[in-house]
């Protein structure tokens, strides 16, 4: 029998050093670096905004787990086939997705990435890569085996992506999804952000083990576990097992271990509600913060110091500020998008 | 024009193969699909024409089958799902509600996935309750899914094309009891699955029967039996259950002034509820000499028994007599 545990990983007090930037590339660093930030400072936007009621529908917020998407992101193309969730602002922004146009799609703007049909829930940037991002726990997992599928059919080397949390792992048709990408050999990587929780109630009261590649083993799927709040580790594991998958060896799983600072849904904690979530545990989740960690990192090695982060951070937070305003005075779909958009445009 | 002789299942047949050599972005996945013994003669050696790669025999595994299908579609494939039995399509309805039917009005239209959801009604010989289910009307509520079901051979195939070809998901859905059903065929034709209209099968005045699929052929022969009586049935033949059109059924009653459907489903929130909702809704009700009326499933599941079977399915004598109600 295959006992599998974490362990020191989904131990909060656990890594909260400063990253080991030792061998890596200053600029891709530098680019991770800021590409976090703009996720973070984007999705305190939302968060803000949705406590002082300008966003009108619900917001599931990654703040805390920004290392993944980015890592992950460092491997992909554009041209890959990339599926999310319900908790998906890091997914479609580390492609390249515009904030502008992410906010105003959760402004449920006309000039936003659904046309504004969509909010924060249902995000579409295929010119990035980002097909698709439905909030049915799951329900994508087994889209993107279909869009790998379809990239070997078609004979490119281009791969579907399904970013899924713990929750989803729960969901019978994810063990579907994994059987038939393996005995298909779909070029596809599962990535699950296991941030310990699904809505409110913790892992150890949903599974009888905290570890996600264990489906992965029992799938016979090729797998990396990591700590998710390291950039470097997850990039670095990311790019192993997507090499394989492009060169035709089939699925790959990986799982990033991370926590989300901010409750289910919206810009509140949690703690109140949450079942084994307490505030000290966040506060040492915290201290895992994977920007901190990357920025110390860099600090160490020389390449950063307070003044270069300090501009950084200015420049972000007035890329982002530009963003809001300016999808804060964009219009509403028309009445008639309703009926417009519910059969297909390309239909014969 | 040259015609050929074939029956339903082998015109289903010749669509996928026409599908297969025309479009290579087409491929299918589904089960049974490498053996004879689930899909009849509807699939006979598609594997070795085309290869395994492109006709699929998929895990015991309907959601997921379904949801790759409807990935590949996002991707640019025109895929297929077979499910031999409707009743084991439920496990995909999260695939086909959730995801292939709402995906178009959720991305504000930039993308749509044109997946043919290939649902088989199997029932009968003692199957029971959970393989014999026509569950047609559920997939006719859902906006952003077309539903497809042909009664004649030619519509069993230039309607599979069309549904594969019309870029939308699509959920067509055949009748295992129809497939020994024989017509002379002309060469295929594409149409615009957005275009087709329910069709006048058969012109009378005296009575109007609408139906779909297997139940059209009830109402055909019931409409055969009635003329050598002397009552004149008008039959039209549905097609296309989703987007419902009902304008040329309502101009029939008009002029017929009375109207029976004929269903293979359960008659609460069924489909015969629809059509007769939409008739009278259109019809003064002036010009109806009769309340219009319902052929459908007794509201019971399946039974296995063949004398149970027997009482269970309509048959072309009920359309007959029910027809006879509505004349007295």
């Amino acid at each position: 029998m295959i006992s599998r545990s974490l362990g020191r990983l989904s131990d909060s007090t656990q890594f909260h050093e400063p990253l080991d930037v030792a061998g890596q590339d200053r600029i891709v660093l530098t680019q991770q670096l800021e590409m976090m930030l703009r996720i973070r400072y984007a999705e305190r936007f939302l968060a803000n905004g949705r406590r002082d009621g300008i966003v009108g529908g619900p917001v599931h917020l990654g703040i805390g787990q920004e290392a993944v998407a980015t890592g992950v992101a460092a491997v992909l193309r554009k041209s890959d086939r990339i599926f999310g969730g319900h908790r998906s602002h890091s997914h479609v922004l580390s492609m390249g997705g515009s904030v502008y146009r992410l906010f105003a799609e959760v402004l449920a703007r006309r000039s936003g990435m659904s046309r504004g049909m969509g909010g924060s829930m249902h995000l579409w940037d295929k010119p990035n890569g980002f097909y698709g991002a439905v909030p049915i726990v799951a329900g994508t997992v087994s889209l993107a085996v279909g869009a790998g599928l379809a990239a070997k059919l078609q004979g490119v080397q281009d791969i579907g992506v399904a970013y899924l949390g713990d929750g989803a792992m729960e969901e019978g048709v994810v063990h579907e999804a994994l059987n038939l990408a393996r005995m298909l050999n779909a070029p596809v990587l599962f990535v699950v952000e296991n941030n310990l929780f699904a809505s409110h109630m913790h892992i150890s009261l949903r599974q009888p083990s905290d570890s996600m590649v264990r489906f992965a083993v029992a799938n016979d799927i090729e797998h990396s576990v990591v700590d998710g709040n390291d950039v470097v580790k997850t990039h670095q594991a990311a790019d192993a097992l997507v090499q394989r998958i492009r060169a035709g060896h089939g699925p790959g799983f990986l799982e990033a271990v991370t926590f989300r600072w901010f409750g289910h849904v919206d810009w509140r904690e949690d703690i109140d509600v949450g079942v084994y979530r307490s505030a000290d545990e966040v506060s040492e989740w915290r201290k895992r913060d994977p920007i901190a960690r990357l920025y110390k990192g860099l600090c160490s090695a020389g390449w950063f110091d307070e003044t270069t982060m300090a501009q950084l951070e200015e420049k972000i937070s007035q890329e982002v500020q530009k963003a809001w305003d300016l999808a804060l005075r964009d219009e509403s779909p028309s009445i008639e998008a309703m009926s417009d958009y519910v059969y297909g445009a390309r239909a014969a | 024009m040259t015609t050929v002789r074939k029956n339903y299942g082998a015109a289903i047949l010749e669509a996928f193969e026409y599908l297969l050599s025309r479009y290579p972005e087409v491929f299918v996945i589904g089960q049974g699909l490498w053996s004879p013994w689930y899909v009849g003669n509807s699939m006979t050696n598609l594997d070795k024409k085309f290869g395994t790669h492109r006709v699929i025999d998929a895990p015991v595994s309907e959601a997921a089958a379904t949801g790759a299908a409807v990935g590949a579609a996002l991707a640019g494939m025109k895929s297929i799902v077979v499910h031999p039995r409707m009743d084991f399509m439920l496990y995909a309805m999260d695939a086909i509600v959730n995801q292939a039917a709402k995906w178009s009005s959720m991305v504000g239209g930039q993308a749509a996935p044109g997946v043919t959801i290939r649902g088989i009604i199997n029932r009968g010989g003692e199957q029971g309750a959970q393989h014999s289910q026509a569950l047609h009307a559920w997939f006719a509520h859902i906006p952003g899914l077309r539903v497809v079901m042909p009664a004649t051979v030619v519509d069993a195939r230039d309607l599979l094309i069309a549904s594969v070809l019309s870029g939308d998901p699509v959920l067509y859905i055949d009748d295992r009891w129809l497939y020994d059903l024989e017509e002379d065929l002309s060469p295929i034709k594409e149409v615009a699955l957005s275009e087709v209209e329910p069709q006048t099968l058969k012109a009378g005045g005296d009575v109007t029967l609408v139906a779909s699929s297997y139940s059209t052929k009830l109402a055909l022969d019931a409409a055969e039996v009635l003329e050598r009586q002397g009552i004149a049935a008008e039959v039209i033949d549905l097609r296309v259950i989703n987007p419902y059109r009902s304008r040329c059924i309502a101009e029939s009653v008009r002029r017929t002034g009375r109207l029976l459907v004929v269903d293979g489903g359960w008659a609460p929130c069924g489909m015969a509820g629809e059509v007769i909702a939409s008739v009278v809704e259109q019809v003064e009700p002036r010009m109806l000499k009769r309340a219009p009326s319902r052929v459908t499933l007794p509201f019971a599941s399946a039974p296995t028994s063949t004398v149970l079977e027997r009482a269970y399915y309509p048959t072309a004598d009920l359309v007959v007599q029910k027809t006879k109600d509505l004349l007295r």
